[in-house]
């Protein structure tokens, strides 16, 4: 049976992404990438004040987290996320789910869900 | 103008704003190692103290400090609001100069010393909370404490404690009081994860900090004179034994030396030679910044590592522990050779110094403990010290400072 993987992208809040790294370690996701972003959707930003002008910031930073899973249910991870990054506010963030059509690991060739696979026991 | 006399006036004019940049250099110091998030908010601190002690000091905080003594334990309010000093010199500290110049050079070191104190609180202090607290502190710790060490009747000065640019006043005050601070405020959160965000930034405060420190030390002769050169050269050579002593340790400990730990190396050979900088010879000096690299490397690496407290930027592993360091080796190697109105340490044949130092040490510890407490505790009855998880979690400048350090985002 071929292995199905699946991208999953998280855009959420950066003050959160230390919580959410714990706990996708806790569910057998160590790999990921992960970039500061500018992003809007419904949240309108927030106001600063510059020596008394107040500005409106449309773009907020946001961060994006691209996790590629195999072995890992895609619905564990989504659970996790909604979990740990749920405040029912606007800005908690969005969580994408893609196809992989293939995986490639650099080091050694290996494909599909070889790629995705740490051995252990080879320490 | 009897017996002002120009250039001291200059010297100690220049050492007056060489210390006074100290402030704004510790403020990029600190800056630099904390989180992106949370860097104005440090930077806030130390412009904090220049603020409000530039104002305790003209109105109260001199007076208590340098006024006609009270039973040895604190100066009289005659010289509330600065009524009274004027321009003639005031021959019971400096003959020289202007009293009021006397007066300025000292408020540089009321405004740095509650600002060392702001490294160990970052990241997770509320800033109404700091404001109360470095205007009770001053009054309460550094004042007495300055008098007690420095001023005419202060009983630590009385029994022959020596502290010639403020090891005790300024370092293990600011150091402890820091600790005990730090422990009551608790542990940022994620403490593993914290990575300092800029450190060119540190290492430009770094260098503001080394170059003011000559009038710092320098300038605490109160006039260009021998005392004053010997400060000068002791100053810079414990600063850079400091630093060797330091990285050799680095190098030992990872393998890699590295530039926070050479800027961090440098302060604390420069709070080492504080206490004795107008009272060491310049090849005890190397001694005293060797050993107090080391020894703060110590208490940072090791120490703080295995007892666990968040004194997030090393204001007790560099000032306290530094100045603690230097304040046993003046007793150790001063001598009236260097400066006749000194005293001899123990390599000189005089012992009792020693303990006489160690005394004057655990005072200050004593007072910057029991005080600092107290007054951590009053002002949470006014307002929360410690800002909510989300504020730290999103950072301070945002949420208390309405603020973003890096020009925001603008695409």
């Amino acid at each position: 049976m071929e292995n199905k993987l699946t991208k999953i992208d998280i855009i959420m809040s950066p003050n959160k992404f230390e919580e959410l790294k714990d706990e996708l370690g806790k569910i057998g996701i160590s790999g990921m990438t992960v970039s500061n972003v500018l992003g809007c959707g419904m949240q309108k930003g927030h106001k600063e004040i510059y020596r008394g002008k107040v500005v409106d910031i449309y773009l907020l930073q946001k961060v994006k987290v691209e996790i590629v899973v195999c072995e890992v249910p895609v619905e564990t991870v989504v659970e996790t996320a909604k979990r740990v990054l749920h405040t029912g506010e606007m800005g908690d963030g969005k969580i994408f789910i893609y196809d992989v059509k293939n995986v490639i690991r650099i080091s050694n060739g290996a494909e599909g869900r070889d790629a995705l696979q740490y051995d252990y026991k080879k320490e | 103008m009897n017996s002002i006399n120009g250039a001291d006036s200059a010297f100690i004019i220049l050492s007056t704003v060489l210390v006074m940049i100290m402030t704004p250099g510790l403020s990029l110091f600190y800056g630099g190692m904390v989180r992106k998030k949370n860097v104005l908010s440090t930077t806030a601190k130390s412009y904090a103290a220049l603020v409000v002690i530039s104002l305790q000091w003209i109105l109260i905080g001199y007076t208590l400090c340098f006024g006609k003594d009270i039973n040895g334990l604190i100066g009289g309010l005659q010289w509330l609001g600065l009524n009274g000093v004027g321009f003639e010199p005031n021959p019971d500290y400096s003959a020289t100069i202007s009293h009021q110049l006397f007066m300025l050079f000292q408020m540089m070191f009321a405004i740095l010393t509650p600002a060392l104190i702001s490294g160990a609180l970052v990241e997770r202090i509320n800033f109404k909370a700091w404001i109360i607290f470095i205007l009770l502190w001053a009054t309460f710790v550094y004042d007495p404490l300055a008098h007690w060490v420095w001023g005419v009747g202060g009983w630590l000065r009385n029994l022959g404690a020596l502290d010639f640019a403020g090891g005790n006043v300024v370092h293990i005050s600011s150091g402890v009081s820091a600790l005990v601070a730090a422990i009551m405020l608790g542990k940022r959160k994620k403490l593993e994860t914290i990575t300092p965000h800029n450190i060119p930034m540190t290492l430009i405060g770094a260098a503001l900090l080394w170059f003011g420190w000559f009038g710092f030390n320098a300038g605490s002769a109160l006039g260009i004179n021998a005392v004053a050169m010997y400060a000068f050269i002791n100053t810079n050579t414990s600063a850079a034994a400091a630093a060797l002593a330091w990285c050799l340790c680095e190098l030992m400990y990872r393998k890699k030396i590295t530039c926070l730990g050479i800027a961090s190396g440098a302060v604390a050979g420069l709070v080492a030679i504080t206490p004795g900088a107008g009272f060491v010879t310049p090849m005890a000096s190397i001694v005293i910044g060797l050993v107090g690299g080391a020894v703060c490397f110590f208490a940072v690496t090791i120490v703080k590592q295995k007892l666990k407290y968040d004194d997030a930027l090393d204001a007790f592993g560099c000032h306290g522990v530094g100045g603690i360091w230097g304040g046993i080796a003046t007793g150790l190697f001063a001598t009236t050779a260097i400066n006749p109105a000194g005293a001899n340490g123990l390599f000189y044949g005089n012992p009792k110094l020693v303990l006489i130092q160690l005394l004057a040490i655990a005072v200050t510890i004593l007072l910057s403990v029991v005080v600092t407490f107290v007054i951590m505790k009053v002002i949470n009855l006014i307002t929360p010290v410690r800002v909510s998880s989300e504020v730290e979690q999103t950072g301070l400048d945002v949420s208390l400072h309405g603020e973003e350090a890096y020009g925001g985002l603008n695409i």
